[in-house]
């Protein structure tokens, strides 16, 4: 039931404890307990709203930034990423195989917010040693979900 | 002018869908539980094969039987899921859906008279092409009380000297029943005693919902007199790309490929090409739609249950098939006031033939948001529908 329970939630979280338990064919204490024993484990780490904010009047601009660094001795990355992630404007943290270390993705209300803080606390860590910075420009598909694009039914409406 | 077209073709009946679909059709903003086909894309990586063939240049006929890559992926997939052996150079055809390898083997196993058994409710072409075949249908009317299921002593109650064969279809379209094993082994006695053939429509094999699906050629002795059909639209969600299979002793498909050459050559190239991917890469597609095709018999399966609506549990297809004989009036006139008063359409039981009167399909090949919609309307008008006969 887990996994199953999994895929549906991580669709849409805000589906109600009765619909799930007949959709997984169980009861609903039962789907409970392994909520709060999914949230206990740290396997569910939040239930979030899927945003697309370029509908909104909101400005928002977001950057995928490659991040070189020097790993240091017996903390390996993940000291220098916990520097990195425990800023607030930086979204997501990834340690990347290939051609550079992390991923950082940032969101920003402006451009000049995000050069800031490139230029100003990135770039300025000491085991930075290079950084490439790159605009969303327009956001297609996240979270395994299309974007910005009705689905139509085309389905003739009575086929035997 | 009609003395010079086909009396065997004005006689027969149209179907009770196109009936049904020409009232639909002028209701512009009907929601719908009537379709027959996925609500799933074709899987990418599937139609990428399709538009690869293309840009390849993969523009002309196959051989007659299907490509070979194609029918030696079949025979993997059926030696598989099966566990039946099929050689692909001689006994695997591949045909245009499903339907042609009904019509073709029909056609290739009936000589004029003979009878074939035909269990209703079913999907509606076996009769027509029956009757096309110059067979002689005779059908069993399968009850409600028993699921649906085919029973041994309807088979032979059905059984005369002139049959030749017994059509098969299950899972089942529209009741979504199926047969297992303890079933099977009944109906294949018979069958075997009787020595006739069974065209064995096996289209919705892959959405089964308990037990996996078991074909009645797996049982002793049964491979040498089954026809085994299935193929792409309902597994793979590729009901537009038309292409289906049968497996049969090698007489048979010998006769029924000279049928398929000199009425169609072969199935669509591009088709066949993008089926391959289908096979080889297409179990995890498969069983991402079959969850979500499970959740939704169970929230619809509920619903019934909720608005104490008559329907039995079906493990098969994407249909239900509540029981609305409570309400005193035909399938039909249900279905007309449904769509008319809720702007629901769902089909009409007895469109599969007589023993689906006082019954309604209702598909859920649709997202639960939908059926959730159509469910609230359907509560309401059970509730007005009540209210109307105290």
């Amino acid at each position: 039931m887990r996994e199953e329970l999994l895929s549906v939630i991580e669709k849409n979280s805000r589906i109600n404890l009765k619909e799930l338990a007949v959709i997984l064919n169980t009861d609903e204490q039962k789907i409970l307990d392994e909520l709060h024993s999914l949230e206990k484990e740290g396997i569910i780490c939040g239930y979030h709203t899927l945003i697309n904010w370029e509908k909104t009047s909101i400005e928002k601009v977001s950057a995928l930034i490659e991040v070189r660094v020097t790993p240091q001795r017996g903390q390996g990355f993940d000291h220098i990423a916990e520097r990195i992630y425990n800023y607030p404007e930086v979204r997501a943290v990834y340690l990347i195989s290939g051609g550079y270390d992390l991923l950082v993705t940032l969101e920003e209300k402006s451009l000049k917010e995000i050069s800031m803080f490139v230029t100003d606390k990135l770039s300025t860590l000491d085991s930075v040693l290079s950084t490439a910075t790159h605009f969303i420009l327009k956001k297609y598909k996240d979270h395994g979900t299309i974007l910005d694009k009705k689905h139509t039914d085309t389905r003739e409406i009575i086929t035997p | 002018m009609t003395k010079s077209l086909s009396s065997k073709v004005i006689n027969m009946k149209p179907s009770g869908i196109r009936k049904f679909f020409d009232i639909v059709s002028e209701m512009k903003d009907a929601i719908s539980l009537g379709v027959g086909e996925p609500d799933f894309d074709t899987p990418w990586h599937i139609r990428e094969e399709g538009i690869y063939s293309l840009e390849k240049g993969k523009t002309f006929y196959t051989s007659n039987a299907g490509l070979k890559e194609l029918r030696q992926a079949i025979s993997d997939n059926v030696k598989k899921k099966r566990n039946l052996e099929y050689n692909p150079n001689d006994e695997i055809l591949v045909t245009v859906g499903g339907s042609e390898a009904i019509d073709i083997g029909l056609r290739a196993i009936i000589n004029e008279g003979d009878e074939v058994i035909i269990p209703q409710p079913s999907y509606v072409s076996y009769e027509p092409c029956a009757l096309l075949a110059d067979a002689k249908p005779v059908i069993i009317n399968l009850k409600g009380e028993n699921n649906f299921r085919l029973q041994a002593d309807e088979l032979i109650n059905a059984i005369s000297d002139k049959t030749k064969a017994l059509i098969l279809p299950y899972p089942n379209n529209p009741t979504g029943a199926i047969m297992e094993y303890e079933d099977l082994e009944k109906i294949a006695k018979i069958i075997i005693d009787n020595d006739i053939y069974v065209m064995s429509d096996e289209i919705y094999s892959e959405l089964t919902y308990k037990e996996k699906h078991v074909s009645i050629a797996s049982l002793d002795n049964m491979k040498e007199r089954t026809i085994l059909i299935d193929g792409f639209s309902k597994a793979y969600a590729m009901t537009g790309w038309r292409l289906g299979y049968a497996c049969a002793p090698k007489e048979i498909i010998k006769q029924m490929t000279k049928i398929h050459q000199f009425a169609i050559m072969c199935a669509p190239t591009s088709s066949q090409y993008a089926a391959i991917s289908a096979l080889k890469n297409g179990d995890k597609d498969i069983e991402m739609m079959r969850t979500s095709y499970n959740q939704r018999r169970r929230f619809l399966l509920n619903a019934f249950r909720e608005m104490n609506l008559k329907c039995f549990e079906p493990y098969g297809a994407f249909y239900v098939f509540p029981s609305i004989k409570e309400f005193n009036m035909t399938s039909e006139e249900f279905a007309t006031r449904f769509l008319e008063e809720e702007h629901v359409a769902a089909i009409p039981g007895n469109a599969f033939g007589d023993s689906g009167e006082g019954y309604l399909r209702i598909s859920y090949a649709y997202s639960i948001e939908n059926l959730k919609e159509a469910i609230s309307r359907l509560k309401r008008f059970v509730e007005k529908l009540r209210k109307e006969q105290k």
